[in-house]
C-alpha cells in the first residue's frame, strides 16, 4: 500500500480530512482517530515518516523526552527521599517539611512519567545508580548547607530541562500540558530552595533571590546550571531598558532560559554512576 | 460551510516513488480562518443588538490571540505591583519592598516584551479597577498577589497547547517559570513552606482555560474585552 492509496482510504474514512487539518495539533488528533479506522493493517512506517516530515515530530521523540524527564525525576526523587529519611539532617521542622513537600512531588512525577511512557507504548528506562557526592566529595546528607546547594542545582536544572523540550511535545497537547505543569512546580521548588539558602542561619546569601539574576551563582561547582541565564534578548527584542528602570538584572530575572539536553546530562551526569 | 480545497499531489523529491499529498497546514489555517470569518458574519446577522458578541477589545486569532491574552495578564499584574509600590502597606519591610520592586519590574518587562512582539496586533492598554483591593493591608495585598501569580501560572500552563509557533511556546515557557517563582515567594511570605502546597496528587501545578482565567481576573479589568476569539 503506498501513501496515495493510504490517503484514498483516509478520504473514504473521512471525506473532510483536509478541511479538518487546521492545525498540527488537530492533525495529529485526527490521524489518531483515523488510526482506529485503519487498524486492521498496521499503518506502514512510511506513514509515520510522512507525518514527521509534514507535522514535525514522531512519537519516538516524545517517548525520548519522557524518558529524559524520568531520568531527572529519578535523580530528584531519590535525593529528597534519602534526605528526609536521614535523622538529624534538618535544623527545623519547617525545612524538613519543605523537603517532604518536594520529595512527594518528585516521587509523584516519577510515577506519572512511568505511566505516561507505558501508556504511549514505550518502556520506562530503569532508575540509574546515583552518587550524590557528585564525584567531588560532596556530603549533602551530612551537611545541611550542601544539601540545599545540591537541591537548588537540581531544581534550577529541572526547570531549564523541561523548558528545553516543550517544543518537542507540541504535537501532543496532553503531554505538553502535563510537562508544563511539572515545569512550573519545579520552578516553585527552585524558588523556595533559593529562599531557604538566602535565609540560612549562619550563612546568609542576601544576594540570592527566588529568581535567577544574570548567571550569578555563589557555588562554582554548580555554575554550569546557570550557563546562559544572563541572556537579555528575547525574540530579537532587547529587554534591558525596554521600559524605564528595567535593568539588565531585571531583564535576566524576568526570563528563565532553557538548557540543551547535552548541558543537562552533563550536570546530571556528575551524580550518576557510570 | 467549507469550500473544499482541491488537493494537489506532488512528489516528495526523495526519488523513491512515494507521492506525498501537499498538506500544508498554513493553507488549512488560512481556510479555517476564512470559515470562521464567514461563521462570524452569519452569527452576527442572527444576533439581536443586545446579544452582540463582537463588543469589547478583540484579541485577534491564532497565536496573536494567545500573545494578546498573555499581554492582557501582564498588563494587569504590572499595574497591580505599580500600585503596591506607589501606596505601600504600613510596615512594609525593606526586603519585601525589594522583592515587590523586582516582581514589578519583571511584569513590566513581560508587558513591554509582548507589546513589542505583537506590534500592530497588540491590544490597547487596558484600564484596571483595583477598587476592591485594600492596598493598606499587607494581608490583602499578599492575598491578591497570590491570586495573580497562581493565575498567571495556570494561564500560561493552559495556553501552551494552543501556541502554534515554536518560538512563542519557548518564550511562554521562559516567562511561566518566573511567574511560578513569584507565586512561590508570595506564598512563602504569607506562610513559609506553602510555595507549592496546592500542587495536585500527581505533583502537577494549576492549569486554567482563558475563560476560567478571565472569570477570576475580570473583576479587575475595567476595559470591556472580548475573549470569543481565544481558544476555549
Amino acid at each position: 500500500m503506498n501513501l496515495q492509496n493510504i490517503f484514498s482510504v483516509i478520504e473514504k474514512a473521512d471525506p473532510e480530512i483536509y478541511q479538518r487539518l487546521d492545525t498540527r495539533r488537530d492533525a495529529m488528533k485526527q490521524f489518531r482517530d483515523i488510526g482506529r479506522v485503519l487498524a486492521l493493517s498496521a499503518i506502514p512506517m512510511a506513514l509515520g515518516g510522512m507525518f514527521k516530515k509534514a507535522y514535525g515530530r514522531a512519537p519516538a521523540d516524545v517517548l525520548g523526552v519522557l524518558n529524559y524527564a524520568l531520568k531527572l525525576e529519578y535523580l530528584e526523587a531519590e535525593f529528597y527521599a534519602t534526605a528526609i529519611a536521614k535523622p538529624g539532617l534538618f535544623p527545623t521542622d519547617a525545612s524538613r517539611g519543605a523537603f517532604t513537600t518536594i520529595a512527594n512531588h518528585e516521587a509523584a512525577h516519577v510515577e506519572l512519567l512511568k505511566g505516561a511512557i507505558t501508556g504511549a507504548g514505550g518502556t520506562p528506562d530503569p532508575k540509574p545508580t546515583f552518587d550524590f557526592s557528585g564525584g567531588k566529595g560532596l556530603d549533602p546528607f551530612n551537611d545541611y548547607p550542601t544539601l540545599l546547594i545540591v537541591a537548588q542545582a537540581f531544581e534550577d536544572t529541572g526547570v531549564r530541562a523541561y523548558k528545553g523540550k516543550a517544543t518537542v511535545l507540541q504535537e501532543n497537547p496532553d503531554v505538553l500540558t502535563v510537562a508544563l505543569r511539572i515545569h512550573s512546580v519545579e520552578a516553585r521548588h527552585a524558588a523556595h530552595l533559593r529562599y531557604m539558602r538566602r535565609n540560612l542561619p549562619g550563612a546568609l546569601q542576601p544576594a540570592l533571590k527566588p529568581w535567577i539574576t544574570n548567571a550569578a551563582n555563589d557555588v562554582p561547582l554548580i555554575q554550569p546550571v546557570y550557563a546562559g541565564e544572563d541572556n537579555d534578548v528575547q525574540a530579537t527584542i532587547t529587554i534591558t531598558g525596554i521600559a524605564a528602570d528595567i535593568t539588565k538584572e531585571d531583564a535576566t530575572e524576568a526570563f528563565d532560559e532553557f538548557l540543551t539536553e547535552e548541558q543537562v546530562l552533563a550536570i546530571a551526569g556528575m551524580f550518576i554512576k557510570p | 460551510m467549507f469550500t473544499r480545497k482541491p488537493r494537489s499531489v506532488t512528489s516528495n523529491g526523495q526519488g523513491n516513488g512515494i507521492a506525498m499529498p501537499n498538506v500544508h497546514r498554513r493553507t488549512f489555517l488560512k481556510y479555517a480562518g476564512m470559515g470562521t470569518a464567514i461563521l462570524g458574519v452569519g452569527s452576527l446577522a442572527g444576533c439581536s443588538s443586545d446579544d452582540d458578541d463582537s463588543a469589547g477589545v478583540n484579541f485577534g486569532s491564532g497565536d496573536t490571540s494567545v500573545l494578546n491574552y498573555a499581554f492582557a495578564l501582564e498588563q494587569l499584574e504590572a499595574a497591580f505591583y505599580i500600585q503596591v509600590l506607589t501606596t505601600p502597606y504600613a510596615g512594609i519591610s525593606d526586603v519585601e519592598r525589594d522583592f515587590f520592586t523586582d516582581i514589578r519590574n519583571h511584569e513590566i518587562a513581560h508587558r513591554e516584551f509582548f507589546r513589542k512582539a505583537l506590534g500592530g496586533s497588540a491590544i490597547q492598554d487596558l484600564a484596571v479597577d483595583f477598587s476592591t483591593i485594600d492596598f493598606t493591608s499587607r494581608d490583602k495585598v499578599l492575598a491578591v498577589a497570590k491570586t495573580f501569580e497562581d493565575l498567571g501560572v495556570a494561564a500560561y500552563n493552559g495556553a501552551g497547547q494552543f501556541i502554534d509557533k515554536a518560538d512563542y511556546l519557548v518564550l511562554a515557557g521562559k516567562i511561566v517559570s518566573v511567574e511560578a517563582r513569584h507565586a512561590a515567594l508570595i506564598r512563602d511570605l504569607i506562610s513559609n513552606g506553602t510555595f507549592a502546597s496546592d500542587a495536585d496528587a500527581q505533583g502537577l501545578d494549576f492549569v486554567k482555560s482563558p475563560t476560567e482565567v478571565f472569570a477570576a481576573a475580570g473583576v479587575y479589568i475595567k476595559t470591556p474585552i472580548n475573549i470569543n476569539t481565544l481558544p476555549k
